[in-house]
């Protein structure tokens, strides 16, 4: 079982994330899945009636907007960084709290190291699948990198000059 | 200049702090060197040919004595007693140790500086002009807005991995000196009919590759609405941006591809839900950070017009350095002086330890104790009282500051090229030297009269060639280092690209294609008709004629 960063803990997650090429016929009954976005999209219907939990995941260049009427349908949206560097996925979960107002885990899988921790916070995730080859542990740090902050976020919807004192 | 409060300093000492473990984990083997890339980047550290270079942020280049003091020390302690003024008003050190910039860091943090975003793909250094505050076809002073835009685009959170870099440039007067029309989103401060100031915003500017001017897709944008706006311009180029290939990254392709029309619709759907929100800039905010702008103590004096032009008849020497090196101030009784870092034989924009010591001193004795860096890689004392213009000029000679050639030809704008950077084609510090050597005559300098040349080693144009009434771009023809030259490029109001002449040159060519290009600007002139008044007249054939004529 794999251990995520999740609301500030490191914690065993019992969340299967199935490839971008799944098939409905792959996605188990009764276990808790993160499904590919194309899948959804196609077998929605499908997929309502099962006992387990469910999960979509956005690929970098996968727009929120197409999920913002089924956002109640996911215990958890996985947003996924095909590499550090690329920062589409900031904006995709500041969309998906700010803009469609989804409460429940926006999770971020793919190249995920520490250093991105701080920001990704910002934009509104709550859970991190830090890269297999990296401790969660260690990450975990990163999270407080910086003790203030400028700009608007999902977590400090005031910047900071209509807080400075 | 903008001060900070516990605040802006805890976020920098917080920077410090995550950089000394970035560089430790490096260190310890903890990140591999393509992991530690983007981290370095954005902290303005390149991997260079011979060593690290730092890049440090000059916030639309102004510099305080202590801060002066502080780079001049680390010059001395951390490099080989210099540092380089860039085109970005920046500054950057080329001989630092990897593992001191840290240190390096910490100890800037001490007089308010950093080196946050000077490099990688987020949003750089907001640059304006270097007269800002001073000038007098100034309308609206810069300065605030660019210390806001500093503000907002520091650790944004949505925008820490771009596409590509991302460089915003902001105007407020008449001539455009910041050259917002080559710039990712150019703001110029505008006033509306009923007098309420705004921004006019240009898009997709750029150099580089594919030079483009920007487009201007929203002609008045209220004040309280730049950062919601900005963060809309953002948020389309972050998510639609192109990121498979790096030469296609920059926003001027995106907006290129979707025409400036619908990218601007994309960005008003974009606003439409950002507008209002708590981003929108209040009264209270924009006084706050104008109140450090405002005028030093400045005396009530006149100009002294007479006494400054008997000066200039006695000494023949401070009148060139007068006409070429100050420039017009609002106060009466004051002028701005800017000291040329581009004496023959030094590359351009270096400046050693001691220079910048002395340059300290010359700011806290003649201009508020304060400088700014120009985009022209040269210093400026803004605030000079004229009667102390005479004895200014003498120690500006004995410092080696005095070269009166700002705006001539031998004021070359000048990346640094094959001698420093591994990514280019050719030297560059070596054709401006020639360049220069070639046009030693100061009076057939001055007959030339205004001119920009600009030299770039490679195509990524670090040295502004496109926009150089006469550019200069390092290129390589079979492993060997060649010169392509470019004429009629403007980054004024008027932004054009230089047209390419022709073929292109072996170094020991250069120095007489450009003489030959100045002859025949100099025969076709009319009177009082700058070079590229006359290029926009006659075209480029006259000049590609005379330089590819036959060698009879
Ligand atoms: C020596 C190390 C340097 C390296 C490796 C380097 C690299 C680059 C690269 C790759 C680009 C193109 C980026 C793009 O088109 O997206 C670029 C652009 C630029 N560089 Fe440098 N550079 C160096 C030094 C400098 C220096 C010393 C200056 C200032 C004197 C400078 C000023 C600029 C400017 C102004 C641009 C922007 C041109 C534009 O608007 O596209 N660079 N640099
Ligand atoms: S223009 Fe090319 S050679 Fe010059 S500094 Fe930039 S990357 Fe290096």
């Amino acid at each position: 079982m794999q251990r995520i960063i999740k609301h500030r803990q490191v914690v065993d997650d019992r969340w299967h994330l199935l490839p971008k090429d799944a098939t409905l016929e792959s996605v188990p009954n009764s276990d808790d899945v993160i499904i590919p976005l194309a899948l959804w999209l196609e077998h929605g219907p499908a997929l309502r009636g099962r006992d387990g939990g469910l999960g979509v995941w956005l690929d970098a260049d996968e727009e929120p907007e197409s999920i913002a009427g089924d956002l109640d349908r996911f215990q958890v949206i996985a947003v996924n960084f095909p590499a550090f560097t690329d920062g589409r996925g900031f904006s995709s979960a500041r969309l998906l709290r700010e803009r469609y107002g989804y409460k429940g885990e926006i999770r971020a899988i793919g190249d995920v190291l520490r250093d991105q921790l701080f920001f990704m916070r910002r934009c509104g995730f709550d859970a991190y699948a830090i890269r297999a080859d990296r401790s969660p542990e260690d990450a975990l740090a990163s999270l407080d990198d910086f003790s203030e902050v400028y700009q608007t976020s999902v977590e400090q919807p005031l910047p900071l000059f209509r807080r400075r004192g | 200049m903008y001060v900070y409060d516990e605040y802006d300093q805890r976020i920098v000492e917080d920077r410090v702090k995550q950089f000394r473990d970035q560089t430790r984990r490096y260190l310890a083997g903890e990140l591999t060197g393509e992991e530690f890339r983007p981290l370095r980047l954005q902290n303005g550290l390149y991997i260079q040919r011979y060593a690290p270079m730092l890049r440090i942020a000059v916030p639309y280049g102004l510099l305080s004595s202590r801060q002066l003091r502080k780079l001049a020390q680390i010059a001395r302690d951390y490099d080989k007693g210099y540092a380089h003024i860039s085109t970005r008003q920046n500054v950057q050190f080329n001989w630092p140790e990897l593992e001191d910039v840290p240190e390096i860091l910490a100890e800037l943090a001490t007089v308010q500086m950093h080196a946050i975003q000077t490099s990688g793909n987020c949003i750089r250094n907001t640059t304006t002009d270097q007269f800002a505050g001073v000038a007098r076809d100034e309308l609206v002073d810069p300065r605030p807005w660019c210390e806001i835009i500093r503000q907002w685009s520091t650790f944004h959170p949505e925008f820490a991995h771009l596409p590509r870099k991302f460089k915003i440039a902001v105007n407020g007067a008449v001539s455009d000196r910041a050259a917002i029309e080559v710039h990712d989103i150019g703001l110029e401060a505008v006033k509306n009919e009923a007098g309420e100031l705004g921004f006019r915003v240009s898009v997709g500017g750029g150099l580089g590759r594919t030079p483009i001017v920007g487009s201007f897709i929203n002609e008045f944008l209220p004040w309280q609405h730049l950062l919601g706006y900005l963060d809309a311009i953002l948020r389309v180029y972050n998510r639609y941006g192109r990121r498979d290939n790096k030469y296609k990254a920059r926003i001027k392709i995106l907006v290129k591809a979707l025409t400036p029309e619908v990218f601007a619709e994309r960005v008003e759907a974009e606003w439409a839900n950002l507008k209002d929100g708590p981003s929108t800039l209040t009264e209270a905010e924009v006084q706050r950070v104008a109140a450090h702008f405002v005028d030093p103590a400045y005396k009530a004096l006149d100009d002294l017009d007479e006494s400054l032009a008997r000066l200039d008849a006695e000494h023949p020497g401070f009148a060139r350095w007068r006409a070429r090196n100050t420039f017009a101030h609002k106060k009466p009784g004051y002028v701005a002086v800017t000291l040329s870092l581009k004496p023959t034989g030094t590359a351009p924009g270096d400046v050693t330890d001691k220079q910048l010591d002395a340059i300290a001193d010359l700011a806290d004795r003649y201009s508020f104790g304060e400088v700014r860096n120009s985009h022209n890689q040269n210093i400026i004392l803004a605030d000079v009282e004229q009667g102390e213009l005479f004895a200014l000029w003498g120690e500006l000679r004995e410092l080696g500051f005095a070269t009166p050639n700002v705006g001539l030809l031998t004021d070359i704008i000048c990346c640094p090229g094959g001698d420093f950077c591994s990514l280019a084609n050719a030297k560059s510090i070596p054709i401006a030297e020639a360049i220069q050597r070639r046009f030693d005559n100061l009076d057939y300098l001055f007959d030339i009269g205004d001119i920009d040349l600009n030299i770039s080693g490679c195509m990524n144009a670090c040295g502004h060639h496109h926009v150089g009434h006469i550019g200069i771009l390092g290129v390589d023809k079979k492993g060997a280092e060649f010169y392509q030259v470019s004429l009629g490029g403007s980054s004024a109001r008027d932004a054009s690209l230089g047209q390419i002449l022709g073929p292109s040159f072996a170094q020991e060519q250069m120095a007489d294609v450009i003489d030959k290009i100045i002859q025949v600007y100099v025969e076709r002139r009319t009177e009082e008709e700058p070079f590229i008044d006359t290029f926009r007249r006659i075209g480029i054939d006259p000049f590609k004629e005379r330089v590819y004529a036959a060698n009879h």
